[in-house]
């Protein structure tokens, strides 16, 4: 008689949890004593990515690290919806210092618990896009040569959302932001050459670097686990769609982002030591379109005329990622 | 330590905030109905049983399985399961197995000898049930689990109905029918045998306080054939039960089928079990209009039984038949050609339908019939108060599980009659349908598929023709379930809020959104595999 | 023990001392003396315990240090000039979150035009960022600040700048008596920080206030700065008392007494003073002196009372606030507020310029008379400056 082998997470694998899995299979925020390390209570806005995020990293960083994490925080959302006096939503020993200079702060960090031999302790630096990949982009850089002992994630919601959605070095070619408004011949954000930082943290030659996203919880905890395997500096570019400055339905957020991984214009993959050692194939393939139309950012590319111009642009890109990281078969 | 002013603060203060206040909508688990549960005519709560079984709970899910239907086993193997057509994730990859995992469980609780509990108390009130087909011994077994005294009788020696006399043992084994019936026997329901009603006013005039009238269909339809004396004509219906009799028909080398649904492939696949080496199906139509179950079609041709769409039978004498070819016209209906070719027949067997036989409504005309079924009104009642009907008998399909779920139906009824009160069905729930779920959350499973005995093999007797599934492929296939409308805790709406709001109440007992902080903003309905929330407007 | 070392080297070798556990910081003239003497001084083993950081920028020195001093480490960094404004967003984040760092100052000119020489432009421009800023007279007294410095601001909670004139005195060579550790632990106790990142008992630091708060967490700060007057005032009494130097405290009068006129200075330039003093005193003129060592907090009440009986006030200045003069003298000005005491600036030395013993002599004589203007730029080539202002003014 033939027998089929039980996968005993078969039914809803991708999903957060699963009844039928042991505890140590499951997904750490399917715990109910999670860190929660970003409580409730916080200022973000309805379907925030960026606050899901966080939580799922940091708390995958606790679970890793024991609970012992000291976490520097760049200005930006993230920091500014946390801890508004007189409250904050961090469970964790936590530090905002400036817009520009988390890493060096979490470099400080990590300094000062070398000398005071508690290297038990782990250090997470954290900002947004802006603050990662724009103003605090030297000091990131300094981190990874000197290679200090920091877990850097950025929270990647492609613009400068906090000050109301300004475009930054992240802010994809087409998007619409108020800083590249959707009118003239080339409406939205300019076809630039692009500065994806993930591929510059590899070009650093540092221990880990890796993308993940909201809609992947399992391999986004995966990362940060692994990232915490490590010594040294390590980067977590993690993609965190923002209702607000995307314009889309706040219910909306994680399906978002997992048709940015499915239609190929967010790649997620890790690398060791500067290589790139894997990417998570496409499950279902989209096309960009399917991303883009439920972004308003992106609405003048559907009316008042298609541009189809631009759409197969941002077509290529996505084909490019997928030739590069591999995304497609097995 | 001291913490300057404003600038340092406690962690996790933020609770005081309840950011609930933001809200316009919230979330709220619901239970909608499984298409497959919509689907099944005996009212499986199926989801919920294979929700159950997924971690190798097959006790409790075989009990709530058996609180709609007491026939898993027999399900397993004669319900054309219109659950799996229903099925969700056969947009997926392909429909749950859910008949395959029916028949694991019912077989599971014969292997282990589990019983159902007789009724905690005793009503006092006695219903007749007239026949011991699947209709009626469904109702026995609900009215019973009531607390209700149940007689039933049945003109044959055994029970089962068609079941027993109809369908052949390679597709049922009777041990597997005598298992599960008699656990209705072992509840305290009484069977009279060889006990054919035949008026079933005296039956009323007994005491009973209501009868269940299950009687099927039992006439064999007949067409009018020319035929020479010397012609050897028989009629499905009469040949299954002889055979289920152990009384050999005698069919001869060479048997040709007149008909085009079930019953004609199941006797002719049994005339070549019997010993025909030949075996010719006959249909006016073609095989996509032919009633028959594609699968069982499909069975029949492996077997070896020779099938003759697009066929009339002209005229029939010993040892050939003439035969007419038929031609589809416009509309899709077949018509005479004109064309005759003849046909070597030992026995020409008629399988065209059944009728019911009212020979037990006597003379009085107080219980309509029409058309040749039996009307009920809603709650099965026939035109005479206190006499119910169901199954083949009324106008429905004629399937095992209809019957059953006739049978049910009646059951609850008449226990509301019986009290003087009526009884209230669960409102309707909207059926999920594909678009709802997010399937993105399920990974690929193709379908288990049941093993089966090598054709050549079959043949030879009467021995079980499908297999059932071993308990590790069971499980599998009760694992792809993708759980349509119900919650079946795979903590995404826990992981997926970015407010913390939900709370996660333990095993078994689901999630509860915190409302001091849910936002509204819907991530948990929409990434919800199973579509088990919706979002309630607050404005 | 004296020794004859340059400036820096003293710097160094006391900073090495007080056992700071992380420095960090990135070169700028003329303070990479002192930093390149740390760095061997930690990876030769002579400083233990101590992590030194190599930063890409001035920015990430100070972010680094406040990411160091907010777990609990004792942080030093050193810069100057350009390397000053360069990281001044981090150097108010640091005193706003009351991180006690430590951070020499080797004042320098700002430019454009680039000048490396000394002037006190660079610092004076952090005269608001809310650190405690001390000037130092010579390299003895810049070896001492530096271990009141640590004390200071681990008691405060509050960062301070030690300021020494760049290369004026970090590369002077000179005897100083470098304290030993032993004695410098001695006099800074264990650094027990108020607030500290860590996992057992966490706390959010950083909070964003809003206008309904950020008025008083201000006016705490402006508290605790004047809190610290005393602060500054005690741990000098203290040095003195185990090091026998009285090299601490908020200023120091130089034969102030029955002085007509008196002398207000910061930085190397006191010691010039100085001699000018003794040289005019014996010519019978009526002239006294005061160094101010702590600009910031700056020392009001103390002034007054140091100059009480002057006629007028001299405030000598290496730095110009453009468009209105001196810096140092609007606080005097401040502090003589209802008295009859006349003030007058002297900007010198701006870039370097040599501040010679003529020149000053010239003008205080003219001061002493009353006939200089309120605002002397000392040795100013008026023809230069007339010349260009013509011909800019003509091609408005
Ligand atoms: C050959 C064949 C194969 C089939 N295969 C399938 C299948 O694979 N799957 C499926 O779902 N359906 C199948 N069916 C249809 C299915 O068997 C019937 O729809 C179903 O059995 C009807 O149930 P019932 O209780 O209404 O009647 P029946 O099963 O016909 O039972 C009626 C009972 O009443 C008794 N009775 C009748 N009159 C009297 C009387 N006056 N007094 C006392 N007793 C009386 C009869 O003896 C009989 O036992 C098949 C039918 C046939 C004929
Ligand atoms: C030096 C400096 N420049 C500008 C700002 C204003 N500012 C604060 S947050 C922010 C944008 C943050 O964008 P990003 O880092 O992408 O984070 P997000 O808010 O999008 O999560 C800006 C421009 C600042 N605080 N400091
Ligand atoms: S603006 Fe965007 S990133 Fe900022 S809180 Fe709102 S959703 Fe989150
Ligand atoms: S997936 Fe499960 S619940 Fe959905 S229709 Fe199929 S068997 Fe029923
Ligand atoms: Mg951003």
């Amino acid at each position: 008689m033939t027998t089929t082998p039980v996968k005993f997470y078969q039914v809803g694998s991708f999903a957060v949890g699963n009844r039928l899995l042991t505890e140590e299979e499951r997904s750490g925020q399917s715990n109910p004593d999670r860190a929660n390390a970003l409580t409730s209570g916080h200022r973000a806005c309805q379907g925030c990515g960026e606050a899901l995020g966080a939580r799922y990293a940091l708390d995958a960083a606790m679970r890793a690290a024991n609970d012992q994490i000291i976490a520097v925080n760049a200005t930006g959302c993230l920091e500014v919806f946390s801890t508004p006096y007189p409250e904050s939503s961090w469970r964790i020993a936590w530090l905002h210092s400036l817009f520009g200079n988390a890493p060096a702060v979490a470099t400080g960090v990590a300094a000062a618990l070398k000398a005071q031999g508690r290297t038990d302790i782990r250090v997470v630096g954290q900002g947004g896009d802006g603050a990662t990949v724009d103003i605090g982009f030297g000091a990131l850089s300094g981190m990874f040569e000197r290679n200090d002992d920091v877990l850097y994630i950025c929270y990647d919601n492609e613009a400068y959302m906090n000050t109301g959605v300004q475009r930054s070095g992240a802010t994809p070619p087409a998007a619409r932001t108020a800083t590249t408004q959707a009118v003239g011949e080339e409406p939205g954000n300019t076809f630039g050459q692009g500065k994806f930082l993930p591929r510059i943290a590899m070009a650093h030659e540092i221990p880990y670097v890796a993308t993940a996203t909201i809609a992947d919880l399992r391999d986004l905890e995966a990362k940060v686990t692994r990232a915490m395997e490590f010594r040294g500096a390590r980067y977590l570019h993690v993609l965190v769609p923002c209702p607000l400055g995307w314009g889309s339905a706040s219910c909306d957020t994680i399906k978002i982002a997992r048709l940015a991984t499915q239609s190929g214009l967010f790649p997620v993959f890790e690398a060791v030591n500067g290589e790139v050692v894997a990417s998570t194939k496409i499950r279902h393939k989209v096309d960009v379109e399917e991303y883009l139309k439920l972004q308003s950012r992106y609405a003048h590319l559907f009316s008042p005329t298609r541009r189809e111009d631009v759409i197969s642009h941002l077509r290529r890109m996505a084909d490019k990622n997928i030739a590069r990281y591999e995304l497609m078969g097995e | 330590m001291e913490k300057p002013y404003a600038i340092t603060l406690n962690v996790g203060s933020s609770l005081a905030n309840h950011t609930g206040t933001w809200r316009v909508e919230h979330p709220e688990y619901v239970h909608r109905m499984p298409p497959c549960n919509n689907a099944c005519p005996a009212g499986e709560n199926i989801q919920n049983w294979l929700y159950i079984a997924e971690d190798g709970s097959y006790e409790a899910a075989w009990r709530e399985l058996i609180k709609e239907n007491p026939f898993p086993a027999i399900m397993g193997r004669v319900c054309y399961h219109p659950c799996q057509v229903a099925c969700n994730r056969a947009e997926l990859d392909e429909a749950v197995g859910i008949n395959s995992v029916e028949r694991f469980l019912g077989d599971h609780a014969i292997e282990k000898g589990w019983k159902i509990d007789p009724p905690d108390h005793e009503t006092g009130f006695s219903v007749l049930v007239i026949g011991a087909g699947p209709a009626g011994l469904s109702a026995a077994y609900h009215l019973r689990r009531m607390g209700h005294t149940v007689v039933v009788r049945d003109a044959t020696h055994a029970p089962g109905g068609m079941m027993r006399y109809g369908i052949p043992q390679y597709r049922l084994p009777r041990n597997i029918l005598d298992a599960e019936v008699n656990r209705i026997k072992e509840m305290g329901v009484k069977f009279e045998f060889d006990t054919r009603v035949d008026d079933v006013h005296d039956a009323l005039n007994e005491g009973f306080n209501a009868v269940f009238l299950a009687i099927g269909a039992q006439l064999s339809k007949r067409a009018y054939i020319p035929a020479s004396e010397s012609a050897r004509i028989l009629d499905a219906i009469k040949v299954l039960h002889d055979v289920e009799d152990g009384n050999q028909p005698l069919l001869g080398r060479k048997v040709v089928v007149y008909g085009g649904g079930n019953t004609a492939m199941d006797v002719a696949r049994s005339a070549k079990r019997l010993g025909a080496e030949e075996a010719i199906i006959v249909y006016r139509r073609t095989r996509d209009k032919a009633p028959a179950n594609d699968m069982e079609i499909e069975e029949a041709l492996e077997e070896g039984i020779l099938m003759k769409w697009l066929s009339t039978v002209k005229h029939a004498e010993g040892g050939s038949l003439q035969i007419e070819k038929m031609e589809l016209d416009e509309s899709g209906f077949p018509q005479p050609t004109g064309e005759i070719e003849y046909l070597e027949a030992d026995s020409l067997i008629l399988a065209l339908g059944q009728e019911v036989d009212f020979s037990l409504l006597g003379n009085s005309a107080d219980i309509d019939t029409k058309d040749g079924v039996m009307p009920v009104d809603h709650t099965m009642m026939t035109t005479h108060p206190g006499i119910f009907a169901g199954g083949d008998m009324i106008p429905a399909d004629r399937t095992v599980t209809t019957s059953i779920g006739h049978g049910k139906k009646a059951a609850r009824n008449i226990d509301a009659w019986l009290r003087m009160t009526t009884y209230e069905k669960e409102s309707d729930k909207p059926v999920v349908a594909f678009e709802d779920l997010n399937t993105w959350y399920y990974t690929d499973a193709p379908h288990a598929v049941r093993e089966r005995l090598e054709a050549s093999r079959r043949v030879q007797d009467f021995s079980e023709v499908v297999k059932g599934l071993d308990e590790s492929t069971a499980l599998y296939e009760a694992r792809r379930c993708m759980s349509c409308g119900n919650c079946f805790e795979c903590d995404n709406c826990f992981g997926v809020c970015p407010d913390n709001a939900i709370i996660k109440l333990g095993p078994g007992k689901g999630f509860e959104i915190n409302m001091d902080y849910c936002k509204g903003c819907g991530i948990c309905v929409s990434e919800c595999p199973a579509s088990a929330i919706t979002m309630i407007s607050e404005v | 023990m004296l020794r004859q070392v340059e400036g820096s080297k003293a710097i160094a070798d006391v900073v090495a001392a007080c056992k700071p556990q992380v420095i960090c910081a990135y070169p700028i003239s003329p303070q990479t003396h002192i930093v390149e003497g740390l760095s061997q001084l930690v990876k030769n083993g002579t400083l233990t315990g101590c992590e030194f950081i190599n930063v890409e920028s001035e920015f990430s020195a100070m972010s680094v240090a406040i990411g160091s001093s907010a777990t609990g480490a004792r942080t030093y960094t050193a810069t100057a000039s350009q390397g000053l404004l360069y990281m001044v967003e981090a150097v108010y984040n640091a005193s706003g979150l009351g991180l006690p760092i430590v951070m020499t100052v080797a004042n320098r000119a700002i430019g454009a035009p680039i000048n490396i020489w000394n002037d006190h432009s660079d610092s004076m421009s952090q005269r608001d960022s809310g650190w405690i800023q001390l000037y130092a007279e010579n390299n003895q007294e810049a070896t001492d600040l530096h271990i009141q410095a640590f004390r200071i601001a681990e008691e405060m909670s509050l960062p301070v700048m030690v300021c020494m004139d760049g290369f004026i005195l970090t590369h002077a060579y000179e005897q100083v008596d470098i304290p030993e550790e032993p004695e410098v632990s001695k006099f800074l106790k264990p650094f027990v920080p108020r607030q500290v990142l860590d996992p057992a008992e966490p706390v959010s630091i950083g909070a964003m206030v809003g206008p309904e708060t950020f008025l008083e967490v201000k006016y705490l700060a402006h508290q605790r700065m004047i809190d610290s007057l005393e602060t500054i005032q005690e741990v000098g009494v203290e040095f003195e008392s185990q090091f026998g130097r009285d090299s601490g405290g908020l200023l120091k009068s130089y034969k102030c007494d029955g002085a007509e006129t008196i002398i207000i200075a910061l930085g190397s330039i006191i010691g010039t003073l100085k001699d000018l003093v003794d040289e005019m005193q014996v010519q019978g003129h009526s002239i006294g002196l005061v160094g101010l060592t702590s600009f910031r907090p700056f020392p009001f009440d103390q002034l007054r009372q140091a100059v009480t009986g002057a006629k007028r006030v001299v405030v000598l200045e290496k730095a110009l606030s453009t468009g209105v003069g001196g810096i140092v003298t609007a606080d005097v000005r401040t502090s003589l507020r209802g008295t009859q005491i006349k003030d007058f600036t002297l900007i010198a030395g701006l870039g370097g310029r040599s501040i010679t013993m003529k020149s000053l002599k010239e003008y205080v004589l003219r001061a002493m008379n009353d006939s200089v203007a309120e605002l002397t730029f000392l040795d100013l080539d008026v023809n230069i400056v007339e010349s260009e202002l013509a011909k800019e003014r003509a091609l408005r």
